[in-house]
Protein backbone atom coordinates (compact mmCIF):
# COMPACT_ATOMS: atom_id res chain seq x y z
CA UNK A 1 0.00 0.00 0.00
CA UNK A 2 1.47 3.36 -0.98
CA UNK A 3 1.99 6.00 1.72
CA UNK A 4 -0.94 7.80 3.20
CA UNK A 5 -0.75 11.51 2.31
CA UNK A 6 0.92 13.66 4.93
CA UNK A 7 -1.68 14.95 7.34
CA UNK A 8 -4.20 12.34 6.18
CA UNK A 9 -5.63 13.70 2.92
CA UNK A 10 -4.16 14.61 -0.43
CA UNK A 11 -4.79 18.31 -0.99
CA UNK A 12 -6.02 19.46 -4.38
CA UNK A 13 -6.69 23.14 -4.82
CA UNK A 14 -7.52 23.42 -8.49
CA UNK A 15 -10.69 25.27 -9.44
CA UNK A 16 -13.25 23.72 -11.76
CA UNK A 17 -13.31 25.09 -15.34
CA UNK A 18 -16.51 27.14 -14.95
CA UNK A 19 -15.33 28.75 -11.72
CA UNK A 20 -12.00 29.50 -13.34
CA UNK A 21 -13.66 31.22 -16.27
CA UNK A 22 -15.80 33.29 -13.94
CA UNK A 23 -12.85 34.35 -11.77
CA UNK A 24 -10.77 35.25 -14.81
CA UNK A 25 -13.63 37.28 -16.29
CA UNK A 26 -13.70 39.25 -13.04
CA UNK A 27 -9.94 39.54 -12.66
CA UNK A 28 -9.88 43.34 -12.73
CA UNK A 29 -11.98 43.38 -9.56
CA UNK A 30 -9.27 41.66 -7.51
CA UNK A 31 -6.13 43.25 -6.07
CA UNK A 32 -3.21 42.04 -8.19
CA UNK A 33 -0.16 40.54 -6.49
CA UNK A 34 2.97 39.65 -8.45
CA UNK A 35 4.93 36.67 -7.17
CA UNK A 36 8.35 35.35 -8.16
CA UNK A 37 9.02 32.03 -9.82
CA UNK A 38 9.95 30.23 -6.62
CA UNK A 39 6.68 31.20 -4.93
CA UNK A 40 4.75 30.30 -8.07
CA UNK A 41 6.31 26.83 -7.94
CA UNK A 42 5.40 26.56 -4.24
CA UNK A 43 1.86 27.50 -5.14
CA UNK A 44 1.71 24.82 -7.81
CA UNK A 45 3.01 22.28 -5.31
CA UNK A 46 0.37 23.30 -2.77
CA UNK A 47 -2.38 23.04 -5.39
CA UNK A 48 -1.33 19.57 -6.53
CA UNK A 49 -0.84 18.17 -3.04
CA UNK A 50 2.96 17.89 -3.13
CA UNK A 51 2.88 19.94 0.08
CA UNK A 52 -0.17 18.24 1.66
CA UNK A 53 -1.65 19.09 4.14
CA UNK A 54 -0.96 22.75 3.27
CA UNK A 55 -3.87 24.40 1.50
CA UNK A 56 -2.12 27.73 1.17
CA UNK A 57 0.74 29.83 2.46
CA UNK A 58 1.38 29.66 6.22
CA UNK A 59 -0.37 31.92 8.69
CA UNK A 60 1.60 33.19 11.69
CA UNK A 61 0.66 30.37 14.09
CA UNK A 62 1.89 27.73 11.70
CA UNK A 63 4.90 29.81 10.65
CA UNK A 64 6.09 30.30 14.22
CA UNK A 65 5.42 26.69 15.11
CA UNK A 66 7.47 25.53 12.11
CA UNK A 67 10.36 27.77 13.17
CA UNK A 68 10.21 26.74 16.84
CA UNK A 69 9.11 23.11 16.73
CA UNK A 70 9.45 21.91 13.12
CA UNK A 71 5.74 21.14 13.22
CA UNK A 72 2.57 22.83 12.07
CA UNK A 73 0.38 24.23 14.81
CA UNK A 74 -1.65 20.97 14.81
CA UNK A 75 1.56 18.96 15.51
CA UNK A 76 2.00 17.63 11.96
CA UNK A 77 5.74 17.42 11.16
CA UNK A 78 6.74 20.33 8.89
CA UNK A 79 10.24 21.76 8.69
CA UNK A 80 10.39 24.38 5.92
CA UNK A 81 8.21 27.52 6.12
CA UNK A 82 6.18 27.80 2.93
CA UNK A 83 5.44 31.49 2.99
CA UNK A 84 4.47 34.28 0.66
CA UNK A 85 6.18 37.61 1.22
CA UNK A 86 5.14 41.02 -0.05
CA UNK A 87 6.90 44.36 0.17
CA UNK A 88 3.83 46.48 0.86
CA UNK A 89 0.37 44.88 0.87
CA UNK A 90 -2.19 46.45 -1.47
CA UNK A 91 -4.99 44.47 0.18
CA UNK A 92 -6.41 43.68 3.61
CA UNK A 93 -7.11 40.61 5.68
CA UNK A 94 -10.35 39.05 4.43
CA UNK A 95 -9.71 40.07 0.81
CA UNK A 96 -9.37 37.68 -2.08
CA UNK A 97 -6.49 38.56 -4.40
CA UNK A 98 -5.18 37.20 -7.69
CA UNK A 99 -1.59 36.06 -7.77
CA UNK A 100 0.28 36.67 -11.02
CA UNK A 101 3.57 35.44 -12.33
CA UNK A 102 5.04 36.85 -15.56
CA UNK A 103 1.69 38.43 -16.41
CA UNK A 104 -0.22 35.17 -16.00
CA UNK A 105 -2.93 34.96 -13.32
CA UNK A 106 -2.08 31.68 -11.62
CA UNK A 107 -4.16 31.58 -8.46
CA UNK A 108 -6.73 33.20 -6.26
CA UNK A 109 -5.71 33.58 -2.64
CA UNK A 110 -7.95 34.27 0.33
CA UNK A 111 -5.95 36.54 2.63
CA UNK A 112 -6.42 35.22 6.13
CA UNK A 113 -3.58 37.11 7.75
CA UNK A 114 -0.93 39.73 7.04
CA UNK A 115 1.96 39.66 9.52
CA UNK A 116 5.51 40.79 10.09
CA UNK A 117 8.39 38.50 10.99
CA UNK A 118 12.01 38.53 12.06
CA UNK A 119 14.27 37.65 9.11
CA UNK A 120 17.24 36.86 11.30
CA UNK A 121 15.20 34.47 13.42
CA UNK A 122 13.86 32.84 10.22
CA UNK A 123 17.40 32.38 8.89
CA UNK A 124 18.95 31.06 12.09
CA UNK A 125 16.17 28.63 12.90
CA UNK A 126 15.77 27.22 9.38
CA UNK A 127 19.34 27.44 8.04
CA UNK A 128 21.26 27.42 11.34
CA UNK A 129 23.10 30.53 10.18
CA UNK A 130 22.46 34.13 9.23
CA UNK A 131 25.49 34.25 6.95
CA UNK A 132 24.34 36.04 3.80
CA UNK A 133 26.72 33.87 1.78
CA UNK A 134 24.27 31.00 2.37
CA UNK A 135 21.88 31.06 -0.66
CA UNK A 136 18.81 30.32 1.50
CA UNK A 137 19.70 33.07 3.95
CA UNK A 138 20.31 35.52 1.10
CA UNK A 139 16.87 34.73 -0.26
CA UNK A 140 15.24 35.36 3.14
CA UNK A 141 17.09 38.64 3.63
CA UNK A 142 15.80 39.85 0.25
CA UNK A 143 12.19 38.99 1.04
CA UNK A 144 9.51 41.60 1.63
CA UNK A 145 8.79 42.68 5.19
CA UNK A 146 5.29 41.19 5.31
CA UNK A 147 4.10 37.61 5.06
CA UNK A 148 0.59 36.77 3.95
CA UNK A 149 -1.17 33.58 4.92
CA UNK A 150 -4.25 31.99 3.47
CA UNK A 151 -5.65 29.31 1.20
CA UNK A 152 -5.08 29.30 -2.54
CA UNK A 153 -6.90 27.99 -5.60
CA UNK A 154 -4.97 27.28 -8.79
CA UNK A 155 -6.32 28.95 -11.91
CA UNK A 156 -3.57 28.33 -14.47
CA UNK A 157 -0.63 25.97 -14.68
CA UNK A 158 2.73 27.64 -15.12
CA UNK A 159 4.44 27.01 -18.46
CA UNK A 160 6.44 23.81 -18.05
CA UNK A 161 8.98 22.74 -20.69
CA UNK A 162 9.14 19.32 -19.01
CA UNK A 163 5.39 18.71 -18.63
CA UNK A 164 5.61 15.19 -20.06
CA UNK A 165 8.06 14.21 -17.33
CA UNK A 166 6.24 15.97 -14.49
CA UNK A 167 3.92 13.71 -12.54
CA UNK A 168 1.65 14.96 -9.75
CA UNK A 169 0.94 13.01 -6.57
CA UNK A 170 -2.43 11.85 -7.94
CA UNK A 171 -0.59 10.38 -10.91
CA UNK A 172 2.34 8.79 -9.10
CA UNK A 173 -0.08 7.18 -6.65
CA UNK A 174 -2.08 5.59 -9.47
CA UNK A 175 1.15 4.63 -11.24
CA UNK A 176 2.56 2.80 -8.22
CA UNK A 177 -0.74 1.03 -7.68
CA UNK A 178 -0.89 -0.07 -11.32
CA UNK A 179 2.70 -1.29 -11.19
CA UNK A 180 1.74 -3.35 -8.14
CA UNK A 181 4.32 -1.71 -5.90
CA UNK A 182 3.46 -1.74 -2.22
CA UNK A 183 6.78 -0.34 -1.07
CA UNK A 184 8.50 2.42 -2.99
CA UNK A 185 11.79 4.15 -2.30
CA UNK A 186 12.18 7.69 -3.63
CA UNK A 187 15.47 9.29 -4.62
CA UNK A 188 15.85 13.04 -4.83
CA UNK A 189 18.46 14.40 -7.19
CA UNK A 190 19.76 17.53 -8.92
CA UNK A 191 22.49 15.74 -10.84
CA UNK A 192 23.16 13.54 -13.82
CA UNK A 193 23.80 10.08 -12.36
CA UNK A 194 27.21 8.64 -11.68
CA UNK A 195 27.90 5.09 -10.55
CA UNK A 196 27.85 6.12 -6.88
CA UNK A 197 24.24 7.26 -7.24
CA UNK A 198 23.37 4.02 -9.00
CA UNK A 199 24.88 1.97 -6.19
CA UNK A 200 22.91 3.83 -3.51
CA UNK A 201 19.65 3.54 -5.46
CA UNK A 202 20.08 -0.15 -6.17
CA UNK A 203 21.10 -0.90 -2.59
CA UNK A 204 17.81 0.70 -1.48
CA UNK A 205 15.80 -1.04 -4.19
CA UNK A 206 16.97 -4.38 -2.86
CA UNK A 207 14.60 -3.94 0.07
CA UNK A 208 11.48 -2.55 -1.63
CA UNK A 209 9.25 -3.20 -4.66
CA UNK A 210 10.04 -0.11 -6.68
CA UNK A 211 12.50 2.73 -7.14
CA UNK A 212 11.18 6.20 -7.87
CA UNK A 213 13.82 8.60 -9.20
CA UNK A 214 12.47 12.10 -8.77
CA UNK A 215 14.82 14.81 -10.05
CA UNK A 216 14.13 18.34 -8.95
CA UNK A 217 13.90 20.72 -11.86
CA UNK A 218 14.08 24.46 -11.56
CA UNK A 219 16.45 27.24 -10.64
CA UNK A 220 20.03 26.10 -10.81
CA UNK A 221 23.46 27.36 -9.87
CA UNK A 222 26.13 28.09 -12.46
CA UNK A 223 27.94 24.86 -13.31
CA UNK A 224 24.99 22.58 -12.45
CA UNK A 225 23.70 20.15 -15.06
CA UNK A 226 20.88 21.56 -17.17
CA UNK A 227 17.47 20.02 -16.54
CA UNK A 228 17.22 18.29 -19.93
CA UNK A 229 20.66 16.75 -19.42
CA UNK A 230 19.60 15.21 -16.10
CA UNK A 231 16.48 13.71 -17.65
CA UNK A 232 18.20 12.32 -20.73
CA UNK A 233 21.11 10.95 -18.67
CA UNK A 234 18.69 9.09 -16.40
CA UNK A 235 16.76 7.77 -19.39
CA UNK A 236 20.00 6.28 -20.71
CA UNK A 237 20.75 4.73 -17.33
CA UNK A 238 17.24 3.29 -17.10
CA UNK A 239 17.43 1.86 -20.60
CA UNK A 240 20.67 0.01 -20.04
CA UNK A 241 20.96 -0.73 -16.33
CA UNK A 242 17.59 -0.74 -14.53
CA UNK A 243 14.91 -3.42 -14.40
CA UNK A 244 11.90 -2.05 -16.31
CA UNK A 245 9.32 -3.28 -13.83
CA UNK A 246 11.08 -1.98 -10.73
CA UNK A 247 12.12 1.59 -11.46
CA UNK A 248 10.48 4.72 -12.79
CA UNK A 249 11.48 8.31 -13.45
CA UNK A 250 9.41 11.48 -13.07
CA UNK A 251 10.34 15.04 -12.24
CA UNK A 252 9.07 17.63 -9.78
CA UNK A 253 9.50 21.39 -9.86
CA UNK A 254 10.84 22.83 -6.66
CA UNK A 255 13.17 25.60 -5.56
CA UNK A 256 15.95 24.30 -3.35
CA UNK A 257 16.42 26.10 -0.01
CA UNK A 258 19.74 24.42 0.91
CA UNK A 259 18.46 24.05 4.47
CA UNK A 260 20.30 20.74 5.01
CA UNK A 261 18.72 18.62 7.76
CA UNK A 262 15.40 20.47 7.82
CA UNK A 263 15.11 20.32 4.07
CA UNK A 264 15.88 16.59 4.01
CA UNK A 265 12.72 16.02 6.06
CA UNK A 266 10.80 18.32 3.72
CA UNK A 267 12.01 16.34 0.71
CA UNK A 268 10.81 13.15 2.39
CA UNK A 269 7.37 14.68 3.03
CA UNK A 270 7.04 15.69 -0.63
CA UNK A 271 7.77 12.10 -1.72
CA UNK A 272 5.43 10.69 0.92
CA UNK A 273 2.68 12.74 -0.70
CA UNK A 274 3.65 11.23 -4.03
CA UNK A 275 3.10 7.80 -2.52
CA UNK A 276 6.63 6.72 -1.60
CA UNK A 277 7.00 4.62 1.53
CA UNK A 278 10.76 5.06 1.83
CA UNK A 279 13.16 7.89 1.13
CA UNK A 280 16.91 7.84 0.59
CA UNK A 281 18.64 10.44 2.73
CA UNK A 282 22.01 11.26 1.29
CA UNK A 283 25.26 12.40 2.79
CA UNK A 284 25.05 16.16 3.39
CA UNK A 285 21.51 16.06 2.03
CA UNK A 286 20.32 19.47 0.75
CA UNK A 287 23.46 21.04 2.16
CA UNK A 288 25.64 23.78 0.79
CA UNK A 289 29.17 24.77 1.80
CA UNK A 290 30.13 23.60 5.30
CA UNK A 291 27.03 24.76 7.15
CA UNK A 292 25.88 21.25 8.10
CA UNK A 293 27.63 18.09 9.23
CA UNK A 294 27.76 15.30 6.62
CA UNK A 295 25.29 13.11 8.52
CA UNK A 296 23.28 15.78 10.35
CA UNK A 297 20.29 15.12 8.13
CA UNK A 298 20.23 11.49 9.30
CA UNK A 299 20.03 12.60 12.91
CA UNK A 300 17.22 15.02 12.17
CA UNK A 301 14.86 12.16 11.33
CA UNK A 302 15.05 10.98 14.94
CA UNK A 303 12.75 13.87 15.84
CA UNK A 304 9.92 12.50 13.75
CA UNK A 305 8.61 9.09 14.83
CA UNK A 306 5.32 10.14 13.22
CA UNK A 307 6.69 11.15 9.81
CA UNK A 308 4.93 8.30 7.98
CA UNK A 309 7.77 7.61 5.54
CA UNK A 310 10.81 5.51 6.35
CA UNK A 311 14.18 7.18 5.80
CA UNK A 312 16.88 4.95 4.34
CA UNK A 313 20.36 5.92 5.36
CA UNK A 314 22.73 4.50 2.81
CA UNK A 315 26.33 5.50 3.06
CA UNK A 316 28.19 7.21 0.28
CA UNK A 317 29.54 4.75 -2.25
CA UNK A 318 33.09 4.65 -3.56
CA UNK A 319 35.13 2.34 -5.73
CA UNK A 320 37.58 0.06 -3.92
CA UNK A 321 40.45 -1.22 -6.02
CA UNK A 322 40.94 -4.16 -3.67
CA UNK A 323 37.25 -5.14 -3.59
CA UNK A 324 37.05 -4.50 -7.32
CA UNK A 325 33.68 -2.79 -7.12
CA UNK A 326 31.45 -0.16 -5.55
CA UNK A 327 31.29 -0.38 -1.77
CA UNK A 328 30.75 1.85 1.22
CA UNK A 329 32.61 2.43 4.45
CA UNK A 330 30.46 -0.07 6.33
CA UNK A 331 31.21 -3.03 4.10
CA UNK A 332 34.76 -2.39 2.90
CA UNK A 333 37.64 -3.48 5.17
CA UNK A 334 40.43 -1.98 3.04
CA UNK A 335 42.53 1.09 3.79
CA UNK A 336 41.89 4.45 2.16
CA UNK A 337 44.62 4.13 -0.44
CA UNK A 338 42.47 1.59 -2.28
CA UNK A 339 39.42 3.88 -2.34
CA UNK A 340 38.41 6.12 -5.23
CA UNK A 341 35.72 8.62 -4.28
CA UNK A 342 33.51 9.83 -7.07
CA UNK A 343 33.49 13.58 -6.97
CA UNK A 344 30.78 15.40 -8.90
CA UNK A 345 33.08 18.38 -9.34
CA UNK A 346 35.87 16.20 -10.72
CA UNK A 347 33.43 14.49 -13.08
CA UNK A 348 32.19 17.83 -14.37
CA UNK A 349 35.76 18.95 -15.02
CA UNK A 350 36.49 15.75 -16.96
CA UNK A 351 33.32 16.15 -19.02
CA UNK A 352 34.10 19.79 -19.75
CA UNK A 353 37.55 18.75 -20.96
CA UNK A 354 35.93 16.12 -23.21
CA UNK A 355 37.59 13.34 -21.24
CA UNK A 356 35.59 10.14 -20.71
CA UNK A 357 35.41 9.18 -17.03
CA UNK A 358 36.38 5.61 -16.15
CA UNK A 359 33.46 3.15 -16.16
CA UNK A 360 33.56 2.76 -12.40
CA UNK A 361 32.70 6.46 -12.17
CA UNK A 362 30.18 6.99 -14.95
CA UNK A 363 28.40 4.61 -17.29
CA UNK A 364 29.58 5.17 -20.88
CA UNK A 365 25.96 5.45 -22.08
CA UNK A 366 25.37 8.27 -19.59
CA UNK A 367 28.57 10.01 -20.65
CA UNK A 368 27.53 9.75 -24.33
CA UNK A 369 24.24 11.47 -23.56
CA UNK A 370 25.92 14.27 -21.64
CA UNK A 371 28.52 14.69 -24.36
CA UNK A 372 25.77 14.97 -26.99
CA UNK A 373 24.79 18.35 -25.53
CA UNK A 374 26.78 21.30 -26.80
CA UNK A 375 26.88 22.71 -23.30
CA UNK A 376 25.42 20.43 -20.64
CA UNK A 377 26.00 22.89 -17.79
CA UNK A 378 24.22 26.02 -16.62
CA UNK A 379 26.21 29.11 -17.62
CA UNK B 1 3.27 36.92 15.96
CA UNK B 2 2.09 33.67 17.49
CA UNK B 3 2.63 32.85 21.13
CA UNK B 4 4.92 30.03 22.25
CA UNK B 5 3.30 26.66 21.64
CA UNK B 6 0.91 25.67 24.40
CA UNK B 7 1.38 22.52 26.42
CA UNK B 8 -1.03 20.66 28.66
CA UNK B 9 -0.63 18.21 31.52
CA UNK B 10 -1.75 14.60 31.64
CA UNK B 11 -1.48 12.22 34.56
CA UNK B 12 0.29 8.90 34.50
CA UNK B 13 0.79 6.51 37.45
CA UNK B 14 3.82 7.39 39.56
CA UNK B 15 5.45 3.92 39.23
CA UNK B 16 5.18 4.24 35.44
CA UNK B 17 6.72 7.70 35.60
CA UNK B 18 9.60 6.30 37.65
CA UNK B 19 10.12 3.44 35.21
CA UNK B 20 10.26 5.85 32.28
CA UNK B 21 12.60 8.16 34.14
CA UNK B 22 14.99 5.27 34.79
CA UNK B 23 14.65 4.07 31.22
CA UNK B 24 15.58 7.38 29.57
CA UNK B 25 18.78 7.83 31.54
CA UNK B 26 21.71 8.04 29.16
CA UNK B 27 19.48 8.42 26.11
CA UNK B 28 18.92 11.60 24.14
CA UNK B 29 15.65 12.28 25.95
CA UNK B 30 15.95 15.04 28.48
CA UNK B 31 12.61 14.58 30.23
CA UNK B 32 9.82 12.09 30.77
CA UNK B 33 7.50 14.48 28.94
CA UNK B 34 9.74 14.41 25.85
CA UNK B 35 9.81 10.63 25.88
CA UNK B 36 6.07 10.27 26.38
CA UNK B 37 5.44 12.78 23.56
CA UNK B 38 7.76 10.80 21.28
CA UNK B 39 6.10 7.48 22.04
CA UNK B 40 2.57 8.83 21.68
CA UNK B 41 3.38 10.42 18.35
CA UNK B 42 4.78 7.11 17.17
CA UNK B 43 1.74 5.17 18.36
CA UNK B 44 -0.76 7.60 16.83
CA UNK B 45 1.12 7.62 13.53
CA UNK B 46 1.11 3.82 13.33
CA UNK B 47 -2.63 3.72 14.09
CA UNK B 48 -3.29 6.26 11.34
CA UNK B 49 -1.19 4.24 8.92
CA UNK B 50 -3.57 1.31 9.38
CA UNK B 51 -6.56 3.38 8.31
CA UNK B 52 -7.86 2.99 4.79
CA UNK B 53 -6.01 4.87 2.07
CA UNK B 54 -7.64 7.63 0.09
CA UNK B 55 -9.72 6.39 -2.82
CA UNK B 56 -9.96 8.15 -6.18
CA UNK B 57 -13.18 8.04 -8.14
CA UNK B 58 -13.13 5.43 -10.91
CA UNK B 59 -13.54 8.10 -13.55
CA UNK B 60 -10.66 10.14 -12.17
CA UNK B 61 -8.44 7.10 -11.88
CA UNK B 62 -9.18 6.08 -15.47
CA UNK B 63 -8.28 9.56 -16.69
CA UNK B 64 -4.97 9.42 -14.84
CA UNK B 65 -4.24 5.96 -16.26
CA UNK B 66 -4.89 7.25 -19.77
CA UNK B 67 -2.34 10.03 -19.28
CA UNK B 68 0.19 7.62 -17.80
CA UNK B 69 -0.26 5.31 -20.81
CA UNK B 70 0.07 8.24 -23.23
CA UNK B 71 3.31 9.27 -21.55
CA UNK B 72 4.67 5.73 -21.64
CA UNK B 73 4.61 5.09 -17.89
CA UNK B 74 2.08 2.26 -18.29
CA UNK B 75 1.69 -0.30 -21.09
Amino acid sequence: MVSKPHGGRLVRRIVADRTRERILSEQKEYPRVEIDHGRAIDLENIAHGVYSPLKGFLTSNDFQSVLDHMRLDDDTPWTIPIVLDVKEPNFEEGDAVLLYHDGLPIARMHIEEIYTYDKKEFAIKVFKTDDPAHPGVARVMNMGNYLVGGEIELLNELPNPFAKYTLRPVETRVLFKELGWRTIVAFQTRNAPHVGHEYVQKAALTFVDGLFINPVLGKKKKGDYKDEVIIKAYEALFKHYYPKDAATLATVRYEMRYAGPREAVHHAIMRKNMGATHFIVGRDHAGVGDYYGPYEAWEMFENFPDLGITPMFIREAFYCRKCGGMVNAKICPHPKEFHVHISGTKLRKMIMAGEQPPEYMMRPEVFEVIRSFENPFVE
Amino acid sequence: MAEEKKYTTVSIPKPLYDKIKARIEGTGFTSVSDYVTYVLREVLASLEEEEKEEVFSEEEEEKVKERLRALGYLD
